[in-house]
């Protein structure tokens, strides 16, 4: 296959050559109603996603950040996991857009039987929101919620599962650094077991043609991607050692520890578990790493990641934040259909 | 007003407990069977006074019987009650349910099993033998009073939905139990292990970002178990198996004389773990439905399971029917409560085994009828399960390849909560007689 010619997005200038560099990945939309997680997206859309969210980033450079693409449309954001720039990144992406954008408070004290999320999905549907944009403690919750409402469902994050979301602006800010996905080597360090970020990035960078290593201890990688790798829907290497997971890595991404595993009996202690497997100035030369350095965020400084590598030349961190705006954008742009135009409202 | 005399004609009579495949009649008088006739032999003709029923391309079959069921009464007569468990029984097939003490208040004294009974006089199509409780309130801290229990009628002690944590008190259960006669059930679970667990730990659950639940916590407790029974020659009876390395450690027991006997449900011997993530066609991905304890497993347990039924490991296939109200279910996966409503599929399930499309091993329409009867009712020393002259009339015909469509709103359970609503299904019960009564029918 030859490398495709940027396609047209409806009528809107959404030209631009940051599609390149997918080795023949047409960029494709067959319109789709939610984004649940990455698993059922074809390599083409994930690429139109992409070249979609470059124009965006263009958008989000102008002086007045503000077309009216998305005006008269209401998009509510239901969060019941704390959330910080994921939330607002997609209420950010939604004014830029000129939609309305309203943050619906969860109760997240008086969850019994599921009773308050079904409800608060009616009460969001009486209302009349377009896009539901949800983050929930339970995997799986967005497909509770998807079949009862005529609104579009965007996962921001659910239980340990999917976080599509995530993965799409991280590799928009790979393919941003390094000009390409296919055969980049990414490496994934931590609390895999329980993180929807490692799973949604899999499915993104596989689907992409990257190689991903996931490297944590025993405890905090899944038990049948170590003990039968090979039954694995997709070839991602499994290593319990970092150095050899950071060997000839193009891309390291620290996933957060969550300090309750300590007490979960997961790992001994916070200390041995930096000890072992936070990223560090040392260790990434010891690899002969060139590698840039991610990280979803929040981040434990000094835990899975020291300050100087967090803040350091390899880090990409910020712009992974920043590209989250754009890929979102990219994301509401294209649930309506991307017929509107992307001119300026000014 | 039914005939005092009814002649099931010219059917396919299966009977394992006579090792009887064969065409003929069998002729009932009032409550009992008074006759099986081959078609081979000289039956005799009918009488005007006797009430015909044409089993012609039917399989005359002893009535099921499932020694794990949920009814809910007392307590929880928002999921079930007696009366509704008991139609959604003989529809199934069931003329004798055994059900188990996770009720509210808890089955464990001698007049709740009286009250089980008093109730099921009045309201039930179909026997029920209720099962007490081995520790009170189910709680696994002082054994419940086993011998009184067995006494007033309690077939079997179990403390189902949690497994005996002390291994000591299950010890001293399986022991005291000889008084009685009666086997002690566990349902074979090590929490810790489970640690929150809401499905198969493996490739799904891993995909899915689901809890999992690994084998090795049923198979741990089943281990223990089986030395505990080994140790004081207690009656153990294994509920819900659902591993292949807990079929081994089974079959190595029986092996070894260890008095134990095992169940299997239709569901674990069907569906597995995938249906969690909707591959399987018509299912929805995190289906609520799919929730069960012990949960659906692997291929590969499946397959062990089959194999286990027909090398006769396990003993009885029973429903682990466990009924539930739509608000039980309609939430997230996590908050789901455990169970699938399975009475009234467990036949067309059944079915998919006798003649697999997929690979599986083939089991026979006489092995599961046998696991269905004669191999259930030996397992609680039950005289049930049996076509033979002088037995109870309790018998079901069954059409083996009329196809049908699950409804679960045309269910006679209460709970509708079944992953296989929609699914097409092979095998209907057309009849099912309890004590020579017809409690269920469904004409061609």
């Amino acid at each position: 296959m030859q490398v495709q010619a940027p396609t047209m997005i409806g009528r809107a200038r959404a030209e631009t050559d940051s599609v390149q560099g997918f080795d023949g990945l047409a960029p494709c939309w067959p319109g789709r109603r939610h984004v649940l997680d990455l698993d059922d997206f074809a390599p083409g859309e994930i690429v139109q996603v992409l070249g979609t969210a470059a124009t965006m980033k263009e958008i989000l450079q102008r002086p007045i950040k503000k077309v009216p693409t998305l005006r008269g449309k209401t998009i509510v954001t239901m969060f019941y996991e704390s959330s910080t720039r994921t939330r607002v990144s997609f209420e950010v992406a939604a004014k830029v857009l000129g939609a309305d954008a309203v943050n619906v408070a969860a109760p997240t004290s008086s969850a019994t039987k599921g009773e308050s999320l079904i409800n608060t999905v009616q009460t969001l549907q009486a209302i009349g929101a377009d896009i539901v944009v949800m983050r929930h403690p339970q995997s799986g919750a967005p497909w509770l919620v998807a079949p009862r409402v005529h609104a579009a469902v965007i996962n921001a994050g659910d239980g340990w599962h999917a976080h599509p979301t995530q993965a799409l602006l991280d590799v928009f800010t790979i393919h941003e650094h390094l000009g390409r996905v296919r055969g980049v080597r990414v490496t994934i360090v931590g609390d895999v077991l329980h993180s929807r970020v490692a799973r949604s990035n899999i499915w993104a960078l596989t689907k992409l043609g990257a190689e991903v290593t996931v490297c944590g201890p025993p405890t905090l990688l899944p038990r049948d991607w170590l003990l039968e790798p090979s039954r694995l829907p997709w070839a991602v290497r499994v290593c319990e050692r970092l150095d050899e997971a950071l060997d000839g890595a193009d891309v390291v991404m620290a996933l957060r520890l969550q300090r309750e595993r300590q007490h979960g009996g997961l790992i001994p202690s916070v200390r041995e578990y930096s000890h072992l497997y936070g990223l560090t100035t040392e260790r990434l030369r010891q690899a002969d790493s060139s590698a840039i350095v991610m990280h979803p965020g929040p981040m434990n400084e000094g835990v899975e990641i020291a300050p100087d590598v967090a803040h350091g030349p390899r880090s990409v961190i910020e712009a992974q934040v920043t590209n989250g705006v754009a890929v979102r954008m990219s994301l509401l742009y294209l649930l309506f259909g991307g017929e509107a135009a992307l001119e300026r409202s000014d | 007003m039914q005939a005092a005399r009814i002649r099931i004609a010219n059917g396919r009579i299966l009977d394992p407990s006579q090792e009887l495949d064969e065409r003929g009649d069998v002729v009932i008088e009032n409550d009992r069977i008074v006759g099986v006739h081959w078609a081979s032999g000289h039956a005799p003709a009918s009488s005007p006074a006797e009430r015909v029923v044409d089993a012609e391309s039917l399989v005359v079959a002893p009535g099921f019987v499932d020694l794990h069921c949920h009814l809910r009464e007392p307590g929880l007569e928002y999921k079930e009650t007696i009366a509704t468990g008991t139609r959604a029984a003989a529809a199934g097939g069931f003329t004798t349910v055994c059900c188990m003490p996770n009720t509210e208040p808890t089955l464990d004294t001698a007049s709740d099993i009286e009250w089980i009974h008093a109730v099921a006089h009045r309201d039930a199509v179909v026997r029920v033998y209720p099962i007490g409780a081995i520790t009170k309130g189910r709680l696994g801290i002082e054994l419940a009073e086993l011998a009184d229990m067995g006494r007033a009628g309690a077939v079997a002690f179990s403390d189902d939905g949690n497994p005996v944590r002390s291994g000591k008190l299950l010890r001293n259960a399986l022991s005291y139990a000889r008084i009685t006669g009666r086997p002690v059930v566990d349902h074979c679970e090590d929490h810790d292990l489970v640690d929150g667990g809401v499905m198969h730990e493996g490739s799904v659950s891993s995909r899915l970002g689901l809890r999992g639940a690994p084998a090795e916590s049923e198979e741990a407790a089943i281990a223990r178990d089986l030395a505990l029974a080994q140790a004081v020659g207690g009656r153990l009876h294994l509920a819900h198996v659902s591993t292949a390395h807990s079929i081994e450690l089974v079959r190595d027991a029986k092996a070894r004389g260890t008095r134990v006997t095992a169940e299997v449900t239709p569901h674990h011997l069907v569906l597995t773990h995938a249906w969690v993530a909707g591959f399987e066609e018509g299912v929805t991905r995190y289906d609520t439905n799919c929730r069960v304890n012990p949960p659906l497993r692997t291929e590969e347990d499946r397959v062990a399971l089959i194999r286990g039924v027909a090398d006769g490991t396990i003993d009885a296939i029973a429903t682990d029917h466990a009924p539930h109200d739509v608000v039980d279910k309609n939430c997230e996966f996590d908050r789901a409560a455990p169970g699938i409503s399975g009475l009234e599929t467990a036949f067309g399930l059944l079915m998919r085994l006798v003649a697999p499309t997929n690979g599986d091993p083939a089991l026979p329409l006489a092995t599961i009828v046998r696991a269905l009867t004669m191999g259930a009712s030996r397992a609680f020393n039950l005289d049930l399960g049996t076509l033979r002259v002088g037995a109870l009339a309790d018998l079901v015909l069954l059409d083996p390849d009329a196809h049908w469509t699950v409804d679960v709103q045309r269910f006679h359970s209460k709970g509708k909560n079944s992953p296989l609503d929609g699914q097409d299904l092979r095998g209907i019960v057309r009849l099912t007689m309890v004590g020579g009564k017809i409690v269920h029918e469904v004409p061609r």
